[in-house]
């Protein structure tokens, strides 16, 4: 069931357009995560949704109703929201004022503030903070408390800008499993904003990417990352080998696609003589010193172009008629003996490959 | 000097009442300004309307009015002639309290949205984003500028205690009735009585001097919550005053 619907939404800054067109639904007891690059308008498309801002142009829909510009409908409308901003703010008082205020804002009786303050705060594991300064926490804390703060109210859509952003691991972890517990106990719908795609990918059901402005795809998180729709939602989501090419011949659903005059047998529903974009996952590559002799469709023999070591992990890249990249562990990098000229073989399966028409 | 001493330990009757009434009209004004000067300073800081730059402008501009014009306007409007004239408030307390409120408004006025412009916009919209009504977010805004507030109250009462155009201007510097210490100040030296004159004058100061340090103490001890300061300097100065 929709439960938010925005419809064809603009947002313009002067002469400047941050959101152009936005139309998402959102669907009750859902977990949302809007992805994108700084700067991609997530913040903004947030803070239109709870209606800190009006839109420039569109609609916005809460339960039925249209809340983009009247005061009164967006007024009742916000109380059954609510947000946690990038930045942690607490307010001058200690914890439990902090996290009462939208209880009394509501005029809740007194009991009733104390045990939901008391329950939440075990939630977010602050139980014995209760009466500190919200001002002399850590940055990871305050952003629990400001998390306390918006669950305390039991809001029907819960927007996260970004809660983890410069926190450190310890906080993030903190913070990912008090919202996964959420998710779990209170089937709450949320609609969190974040430029970690792993995050993304690891609490929400749906995803939406937001690009320059324009939400090029909304989908589950296998489909993003598997099957992103466009060339800058792959490169986003980090697809790292997109090759131009066009299909040559197809044999059933199998296509035998041209890339720079190597055959790349894949399967797709696009036609003959379509120009295309063939994406590969680096992680999807598998390296070997022989030429693989497992299912794999495609085995390419090159020469390593540049290894990149990142820790456990290690980036190589080699040329093989197309330039290819892909991962291996950093173990295995040591154990083949790879070094920058040598011979090696890249295979993947044609089913490991997202193939895009291209214009 | 001993003479100033001699005068200060033996101040008379007449001194003291004028001590309780530059007290009393000055916080009756401080309070009166205050309240119309807290809607009214959210109202513009929070509100978007055209012209709001400008009447900043104004308002600031207006910060160092002279107290005598401020009379000169108040006397033009309370005497029989003018718009206020048929409720017979000139030579009275009231006209000196409605000149002190005249006179501290534009000062309080912008040193509340100067409050409200120093806290950060983002304690305000998370308060509206968890539900607050602008009342409620306008409370928030107040309480995260407390300080800077209590500041604003001390400044209009300092500015309405040491002020002497408006109180001798529309107040006729009546004794027992409209008598002020400045007033005093400035009849005791027209008089030659320059030894009273700077007796009452440091009386003048050690007052404002003491008002001051309470609030300050009070408030660095947490014990001004809200805005019962108000209560308890209105019961402190009743008493003095009579």
């Amino acid at each position: 069931m929709t439960f938010l619907q925005i419809s064809n939404l603009c947002k313009d800054f002067g002469k400047h357009r941050i959101l152009s067109g936005i139309n998402l639904s959102i669907d009750k007891g859902i977990v949302y995560a809007v992805i994108g690059p700084t700067g991609a308008g997530k913040t903004t498309l947030i803070r239109l949704i709870d209606l800190l801002d009006t839109p420039s142009s569109g609609q916005i829909f809460f339960d039925g109703v249209d809340v983009t510009h009247s005061g009164n409908t967006r007024n009742s409308a916000r109380r059954r929201m609510a947000l946690v901003q990038q930045k942690p703010i607490v307010f001058k008082m200690n914890v439990f004022g902090n996290i009462a205020c939208g209880l009394r804002w509501r005029r809740r009786k007194k009991e009733e503030i104390q045990r939901k303050v008391n329950d939440v705060l075990e939630i977010v594991g602050m139980g014995d903070y209760r009466d500190r300064d919200a001002r002399t926490l850590s940055g990871g804390e305050m952003q629990r408390v400001a998390i306390a703060r918006a669950l305390v109210v039991e809001p029907e859509v819960l927007l996260l800008d970004e809660p983890t952003a410069n926190l450190d691991p310890v906080s993030v972890s903190k913070i990912e499993d008090v919202l996964a517990h959420i998710i779990k106990e209170r089937k709450t719908t949320i609609l969190m904003s974040t430029h970690d795609m792993s995050q993304g990918q690891r609490l929400a059901d749906k995803i939406c990417v937001l690009i320059d402005g324009e939400l090029l795809q909304i989908g589950s998180p296998k489909d993003i990352f598997c099957a992103p729709a466009t060339k800058q939602v792959a490169e986003f989501v980090g697809v790292e080998n997109i090759l131009p090419g066009i299909v040559a011949r197809k044999e059933n659903e199998l296509a035998i696609i041209n890339v720079n005059g190597a055959e790349i047998q894949a399967i797709t529903d696009l036609t003959q003589d379509e120009n295309v974009f063939v994406m590969i996952r680096p992680e999807d590559i598998t390296f070997t010193r022989t030429r693989d002799t497992s299912s794999a469709r495609n085995v390419f023999e090159g020469r390593i172009n540049r290894i990149i070591p990142l820790g456990p992990l290690t980036r190589v890249e080699i040329d093989c008629g197309i330039s290819l990249l892909g991962i291996i562990t950093t173990r295995s990098a040591s154990e083949m003996e790879l070094t920058t000229g040598s011979k090696l073989f890249a295979s993947f399966k044609a089913t490991a490959i997202h193939v895009i028409k291209r214009a | 000097m001993d003479s100033i001493w001699d005068q200060l330990v033996s101040l008379d009757s007449e001194t003291w009442s004028a001590a309780g009434r530059s007290l009393w009209f000055a916080a009756t004004s401080c309070v009166i300004a205050t309240l119309i000067c807290f809607p009214l300073g959210s109202l513009i800081h929070f509100r978007k309307f055209r012209g709001k730059g400008l009447l900043i402008s104004v308002l600031q501009s207006l910060y160092c009015m002279p107290t005598v014009l401020v009379g000169l306007i108040v006397f033009s409007i309370l005497s029989r002639a003018g718009p206020l004239g048929e409720f017979g408030w000139l030579f009275s307390p009231k006209a000196i309290i409605f000149g002190q409120v005249l006179l501290i408004s534009p000062i309080m006025l912008g040193l509340v949205i100067s409050a409200f412009s120093g806290v950060d916009k983002a304690v305000t919209e998370t308060a509206v984003s968890l539900g607050a009504s602008r009342i409620q977010m306008v409370i928030v805004a107040v309480r995260e500028a407390k300080y800077a507030m209590l500041t604003m109250v001390i400044i209009g009462f300092s500015r309405a205690i040491s002020e002497l155009g408006v109180s001798m201007m529309v107040g006729g510097n009546i004794n027992f009735y409209t008598r002020t210490l400045t007033t005093a100040i400035s009849l005791e030296t027209q008089k030659g009585e320059i030894e009273k004159a700077w007796a009452m004058g440091i009386l003048l100061l050690l007052i404002a001097l003491f008002i001051n340090i309470t609030i300050y103490s009070l408030q660095k001890s947490g014990r001004i919550k809200h805005w019962g300061v108000f209560r308890l300097l209105l019961d402190r100065i009743r008493a003095w005053g009579g």
